[in-house]
């Protein structure tokens, strides 16, 4: 104690408390969602060398043009917007029931979470509809002289450039890669939507049964929030690199 | 009755935060629009006659600038690491500096692949093939992708 006050000008740590005054809790979350960046950036990455490395690649504007109930309208980048829309939104709700744990208002963290794991929920049923329009779709492709009916998967491109044959316009095959990473790195990314949305609930029903209010303080909240943020901020990279360039 | 002073004081404080949160939504809500908006105009040019691939790439860097942004306020106001002490802040950035390298790498190194697969490592030059419908010849047995 006397040492603590004998140098009181002193910056540097002198152990006894957090050095960054934050929590362990918080710190490891951070450092986890520093390595899961880390893991995201790889497949993106990944994904632009391949991308880098073919002379064509498939048009977002033309793959991603679809919005359910609107038939085969034209609509290039609408229906990913209202993704990035729900995704933004839920993000807000989410930091609001953090702000209302801060309060210890336990109805606020209630309301709040809800409307998260709803948004969550809207996110991924936006993206079972994408995923599904894309796999059961159906596009002329010329294979070998051959016109083929070819969706969007893993093993299949029918986003390669046209061509005419038989004086219609046909398209050819594209870069197989292409449905790889659209459907791995998106699936990724929903899978920790959908993981999100389990840890939300788990923390709405702690919250209902009041064990955030008994303990004190509403941290675990907090760590879910930076989770669930984490999540938006990898959607945001996604959008990017999946639609808009 | 510092109890009372305290609250107060949180009370306003705390308005303070939750029209932060709201601003930083209408932030995120305008970029992402800007954003679209660029996608559009990306779709336009490229529909167009003669698209300009400088006009294009100009845009394109334009949306990661816009991300970027958007990033910088999700981590900063809705994860608040811009209310941790300087520190912690840094022991998250710096790390993702590695980034940098990483990305001007492995773009690179794709580029570079591209190249060598168009002049055969060098032995020709490539002759850019246009896409155009009608320059295609129907048939293209055989080819690989």
């Amino acid at each position: 104690m006397t040492t603590a006050t004998a140098q009181p000008t002193t910056k540097l740590w002198s152990g006894g408390k957090s050095p960054f005054n934050i929590s362990y809790g918080k710190v490891m979350m951070w450092y986890f969602l520093m390595s899961d960046a880390f893991t995201f950036g790889a497949f993106l990455i990944s994904y632009g060398t391949i991308r880098f490395s073919q002379n064509v690649w498939a048009d977002a504007n033309h793959v991603f043009n679809a919005f359910p109930f609107t038939g085969h309208a034209n609509l290039p980048l609408a229906f990913v917007s209202l993704m990035t829309f729900i995704l933004i939104l839920s993000s807000v709700t989410m930091v609001l029931a953090v702000h209302d744990g801060h309060n210890m208002n336990r109805k606020g963290v209630e309301k709040w979470l809800i409307f998260t794991i709803l948004g969550g929920l809207a996110f991924l049923g936006c993206q079972a509809w994408e995923w599904t329009h894309l796999i059961t779709g159906d596009h002329q492709v010329l294979v070998n002289g051959v016109v083929q009916h070819w969706g969007t998967t893993v093993t299949h491109n029918p986003w390669g450039p046209e061509t005419l044959f038989k004086g219609k316009e046909v398209a050819t095959p594209g870069p197989i890669a292409f449905g790889g990473y659209f459907f791995g790195i998106t699936g990724f990314h929903g899978f920790h939507v959908f993981s999100g949305v389990i840890i939300n609930s788990v923390m709405l029903i702690k919250t209902r049964l009041k064990h955030f209010e008994l303990r004190g303080h509403y941290e675990m909240i907090e760590k879910a929030g930076l989770y669930w943020h984490f999540v938006d901020l990898v959607w945001v990279f996604v959008f990017l690199c999946f639609y808009l360039v | 009755m510092s109890q009372v002073a305290t609250a107060e004081v949180f009370h306003h404080d705390d308005n303070a935060q939750v029209k932060r949160i709201w601003k930083t939504f209408w932030i995120l809500l305008v970029l992402t629009i800007l954003e679209l908006g660029i996608g559009l105009t990306i779709y336009t040019i490229h529909k167009g006659e003669n698209p300009s691939h400088t006009l294009v790439l100009m845009f394109k860097g334009l949306v990661c600038i816009l991300t970027m942004a958007k990033a910088f306020y999700i981590v900063s106001v809705f994860m608040h690491l811009g209310d941790e002490i300087r520190n912690m802040i840094m022991t998250i950035i710096v790390p993702l500096l590695l980034f940098v390298w990483f990305i001007i790498a492995f773009l690179w190194d794709g580029n570079a692949w591209k190249n060598l697969r168009n002049t055969d490592a060098g032995s020709r030059i490539y002759i850019e093939k246009t896409h155009e419908k009608t320059s295609v010849p129907a048939k293209q047995n055989g080819q690989k992708d």
